[in-house]
């Protein structure tokens, strides 16, 4: 009775995600690509401006206003004008990427960076740490669980978001998805499965990264005060509305 | 304009032979920006194409805020459903916008339902994250002072925790109708609604006028969307202010 209602074509779905198997492979690998290149740049770009403001304390401003920007930035907007002064292809999808990946990573980093505690940073500096020392030593570890929070957003959402790059010439799985005239409903919809699959493998791969980089001590007692880190992070998330 | 996007894009690359019917000179020539083309466009283009994309956004966001309140309201009486719910909305949350709309056109079809569906899937996670936290961010002795009052449970609901959840409830609304703003523009890909659909058009095209004011119209109404419900939001909780100024 409802309009539409073919479940078949999940079936088929998975039978054109077998028979192309080729075809996925190559797209998810332009995917892959695409998202590396972004969220590299873009991390190359936010994670030593948040150190450095959040060190200094300054720039909360800054800091909270771009997150509520990127939040407000439609990615097909920024994809579109990214488009229309860059033109088509790889690179101008993967900097409209990377201004839609840079917002989490700053806002979290800033946020991680400047809620050290201050009495681990005095420590820190009677034990005569250099400045320089304090931030790698002692400030950039332990906001490591609250940067990677960020960086894992960052993550999903390019992953998603260049789905809708092919329509700028960027390739990956998109070039299926917005292609049904050339693939079909069942191309269309294996396509959508691959990308799916591919934000949660991806997802909890950077959940395992973090999880890796995480020093040990601080991983026991991340366990020990776990609510509060817990409340930390959805706070933080919740700030920056994750994805838009 | 009724003929679903996802029959007609082809992915863009090589050389794009325009034609914008006739123009002036500068539609033409497609030149970055061309006044004229938006004020004869406007009424029959990017008028309706804002007004559908507030319907969308209106429309996902009320459903989503019931059911988040249902849920947050259930989760808040019987704690068990945490997991349930919040592991749902985790999920749905991580799967692409673009891939979940695809995924429900079997089930709905290329219809306006389609799209909500997934819109309001989107809104869950945030709201019920919210709201949820907006209830239990009420200071025990707050409730107990309610219960010494001999306020019934009811009550306690009804004049305490959901005026003291206004602040956290109206943060996750900003966020939602925010995001919302932003995933209905790929809507268009479904149904031909919402400013999505001349940004997509324009894409295939690469008539660079439309892609830019289609554009900056979905920022801009994410921005103004944000900006009102800072202002209702000062006006609900009239408490905030005051004890800002003291």
């Amino acid at each position: 009775m409802i309009a539409g209602l073919d479940l078949h074509v999940f079936g088929d779905a998975l039978q054109f995600v077998f028979d192309e198997r080729r075809l996925i492979l190559e797209k998810t690998w332009e995917h892959l690509l695409l998202s590396g290149a972004a969220l590299a740049i873009a991390t190359a770009i936010a994670l030593p401006l948040g150190v450095w403001l959040g060190h200094l304390h300054r720039g909360s401003f800054l800091a909270v206003n771009v997150a509520n920007l990127g939040r407000a930035l439609p990615s097909l907007a920024v994809i579109a004008v990214g488009f229309v002064f860059l033109g088509v292809g790889f690179w101008s999808v993967a900097l409209a990427l990377v201004v839609l990946a840079v917002p989490p990573i700053l806002t979290n980093t800033y946020v991680a960076v400047d809620g050290v505690q201050t009495d681990a940073v005095e420590a820190a500096r009677g034990m005569g740490m250099t400045r320089r020392q304090i931030v790698t030593r002692v400030e950039l570890p332990l906001a490591l669980p609250l940067i990677f929070a960020g960086i894992r957003t960052a993550t999903v959402f390019v992953v998603a978001t260049a789905t809708i790059a092919a329509v700028a010439g960027g390739g990956g799985l998109g070039d299926i998805i917005v292609n049904q005239a050339g693939y079909g409903l069942e191309g269309v919809v294996g396509a959508a499965l691959c990308v799916s699959v591919l934000a949660l493998l991806a997802d909890a791969a950077v959940g395992l990264l973090q999880r890796f980089l995480t020093p040990a001590g601080l991983r026991a007692e991340a366990r020990a005060f776990e609510p509060d880190v817990v409340t930390a992070t959805e706070a933080t998330l919740e700030q920056l509305g994750a994805k838009s | 304009m009724t003929v679903p996007l996802g029959e007609q894009l082809v992915a863009q690359g090589g050389p794009v032979i325009p034609d914008f019917g006739e123009g002036s000179d500068c539609v033409v020539d497609n030149r970055l920006f061309c006044p004229d083309w938006v004020r004869d466009n406007w009424s029959s283009v990017l008028q309706p194409a804002l007004v559908e994309h507030i319907e969308l956004t209106l429309i996902a966001v009320a459903v989503g805020f019931v059911l988040s309140l249902a849920a947050a309201l259930l989760t808040h009486r019987y704690r068990h459903l945490e997991r349930t719910f919040g592991s749902f909305s985790a999920v749905v949350y991580t799967v692409p916008s673009l891939a979940l709309f695809q995924l429900l056109v079997p089930v709905t079809g290329l219809t306006v339902t389609t799209v909500e569906v997934a819109l309001v899937g989107y809104t869950l996670l945030i709201l019920y994250r919210n709201i949820l936290e907006g209830l239990r961010s009420v200071p025990p002795d707050v409730l107990e002072a309610a219960r010494g009052m001999g306020l019934t449970r009811r009550q306690t609901l009804w004049r305490i925790e959901l005026p003291l959840a206004v602040p956290a409830t109206m943060a996750g609304l900003r966020i939602a109708v925010v995001s919302t703003i932003a995933l209905a523009t790929v809507a268009a890909l479904v149904v031909p609604k919402g400013l999505g659909y001349p940004i997509f058009l324009a894409l295939r095209e690469a008539f660079n006028t439309e892609i830019l004011v289609a554009g900056a119209l979905a920022v801009a109404l994410a921005l103004v969307a944000d900006a009102l419900l800072v202002v209702a939001e000062r006006a609900l909780t009239p408490w905030a202010r005051a004890r800002r100024v003291t």
